[in-house]
């Protein structure tokens, strides 16, 4: 227990110095991280260099993807960051990286901007994130149904006693709007009926998963969301129930044969079809090698 | 010769930041009117059509900087008062560099350290429902601009002539009627500097509001609700911003309120030091 929450601890003042050097990195043309500069050309076959860039929900699997790829390829370097989905698809728009990792799709925006600039973002699905709804263990409420949790994150059940629970306000956490998965909540489960609805006024923004996970682990009136990989014994997962179907936890099985209603796909988009070093790694990310890091990070493999 | 130079590269170097700001963004005025994006709350910049309100993130860093004057402008001038006057000086000598050593703590520290330890015990003291709010952020912020305060608050009532004090004294007054009736209001232009100066750091600290003040996007009505402030919201959102793009002009207009209302602060703080400048002189 102790040692648990040091570990949180420390994974927090790791998660927020990461922000705060994400933050010192502006959104503009100039590529500002010392990583190399995308080489205008695609990588040829014997070897090269591969930029990867975008999404912090997928940074950890990127690292361990380039990891493993690049010792069974020691003519290939491959260099990851971070930043968010929109870095990612910016940095692939001026060409300061040949992979965009994104957690979501691009926005009809980003789609036209890259078509001016002459760019062709082909986008491949390489493992699929679930997002568990979380409250604290005291919590009576075990399952929810889309509807409800769209109520509750759209402002309008603000209190659990209109849930069944004991008669106290509902603290509701989200990530903030830099985040994949704030953009994938709202309009997977808050717009669940209603297309035009947004986060109530009354959710609370927290910059990063680590600080949901803790906040949900000490306020019993607490309810979160976050990425599989941050579910640990100090939060319950809340059961969902989807229009159809019976109330599901969330769980690689689940994420896996979609029965988990809260499951996103994550993606790699290029410029064009793949070639040359990068159609090969693509390759590989797809193959059970691959695809056995994406189960060992906590995310859910596609093949 | 090297020193014009270098000041007036400052000078230039200001007006060019100053430039970029406007030119980044003034543009969404031409989407949001001045008063809507002034006067109202609705904030959703990733939302179609997205709405930019920043009157709840305004209000947010008022009423956070406003607490954490409250707290430090006591607390400050009474520990420069008992420095300059009353203590000892091998205290003094002692106290002085621990609490200068205060602003050396980095901001994410304060917050890591509010985050884990003051925001739950705010949660219990106060009984609330989340120890993520604008108390907190005020309280840690107070640490933060304290040894500004103090310090410049402690050489601005060291710099007041013996004179006053021994003349004071000798009239009868007692130890407190002279620092409250004498000392005080003759350090005048150095403490409402040193206030101006934490006010300064207070509304432009970025990492611990972020991370203690709860994030919440509506107006708050008292201290104790979760808000948002200003800076915090530029930090976390200019990294997914479309580049040029209509949020990205938004935050930069955040930045513009901003470099106004500070602007404003030391505008205040310069005309209140010369008045005084001129009484005293």
């Amino acid at each position: 227990m102790r040692k648990s929450r040091i570990l949180g601890a420390v994974a927090l003042l790791l998660s927020v110095s990461l922000l705060l050097a994400a933050c010192g990195t502006p959104a503009s043309t100039s590529p500002t991280t010392p990583s190399p500069t995308a080489s205008s050309t695609s990588p040829s076959q014997e070897g090269g260099t591969i930029v990867v860039k975008g999404s912090d929900t997928m940074v950890n699997l990127a690292s361990a993807w380039a990891e493993d790829y690049i010792t069974g390829h020691p003519n290939v370097k491959i260099t990851v960051s971070g930043g968010g989905s929109g870095i990612g698809i910016a940095a692939l728009l001026n060409k300061t990286t040949d992979i965009c990792n994104n957690s979501r799709p691009l926005k009809q925006e980003e789609v036209d901007k890259a078509k001016a600039g002459g760019i062709d973002p082909v986008s491949t699905i390489v493992a699929k994130d679930g997002v568990a709804v979380v409250v604290h263990p005291s919590n009576p409420i075990s399952e929810l149904s889309l509807e409800q949790l769209a109520a509750i994150f759209g402002g309008k059940i603000t209190n659990w006693k209109e849930l069944g629970g004991s008669d106290t306000e509902i603290v509701v956490l989200s990530r903030d709007n830099n985040s994949g998965t704030h953009l994938f909540f709202k309009e997977h489960v808050i717009q669940v009926k209603d297309k035009k609805a947004e986060y109530g006024p009354k959710v609370q923004f927290l910059p990063t998963s680590q600080s949901i996970a803790d906040e949900v682990a000490r306020n019993p009136k607490a309810i979160g969301y976050y990425g599989l990989g941050y579910l640990s014994n100090q939060q319950k997962a809340v059961a969902v129930k989807s229009a159809t179907g019976p109330a599901v936890l969330p769980s690689l099985a689940t994420v896996l044969d979609n029965s988990y209603p809260v499951s996103r796909p994550l993606f790699c988009t290029t410029n064009g079809q793949p070639k040359g070093a990068m159609q090969d790694y693509l390759a590989w990310i797809l193959s059970p090698k691959g695809q056995e890091i994406v189960r060992s990070l906590d995310f859910v493999p596609v093949q | 010769m090297v020193l014009a130079a270098a000041g007036w590269m400052t000078v230039v170097i200001l007006v060019l930041i100053m430039i970029m700001l406007f030119v980044e963004g003034l543009p969404i005025l031409a989407v949001t009117n001045p008063f809507s994006f002034l006067f109202t709350s609705q904030w959703y910049p990733v939302s179609d059509p997205p709405v930019f309100g920043i009157l709840s993130l305004i209000i947010g860093s008022l009423m956070i900087t406003a607490t954490a004057l409250v707290i430090a402008i006591p607390l400050g001038i009474g520990a420069a008062a008992f420095l300059a006057e009353i203590a000892p000086p091998p205290v003094r000598e002692a106290i002085k560099p621990v609490i200068e050593l205060l602003s050396g703590i980095p901001s994410i520290v304060l917050g890591f350290i509010g985050f884990l330890l003051l925001a739950p015990a705010i949660q219990r003291i106060f009984n609330l429902d989340s120890g993520l709010n604008g108390l907190t952020a005020g309280i840690l912020l107070a640490f933060m601009c304290l040894p500004t305060i103090v310090s410049i608050s402690e050489d601005a009532l060291s710099a007041v002539p013996r004179e006053y004090k021994e003349a004071s004294l000798a009239l009868g007054a007692t130890r407190w009627q002279t620092i409250y009736r004498v000392l005080i209001p003759a350090a005048r232009p150095g403490i409402v500097a040193s206030v101006m100066l934490g006010m300064g750091r207070a509304i432009g600290e970025t990492m611990t509001v972020l991370m203690v003040s709860g994030g919440r996007l509506a107006i708050p009505s008292f201290i104790t609700d979760p808000m948002s402030a200003m800076t915090g919201r530029i930090a976390i959102e200019i990294n997914n911003a479309v580049f040029g793009g209509l949020q990205y002009q938004a935050l930069f207009a955040i930045g513009i309120v901003l470099f106004l209302i500070t602007f404003a602060i030391n505008l205040v703080a310069d005309l209140v030091l010369e008045k005084q400048r001129r009484r005293y002189a």
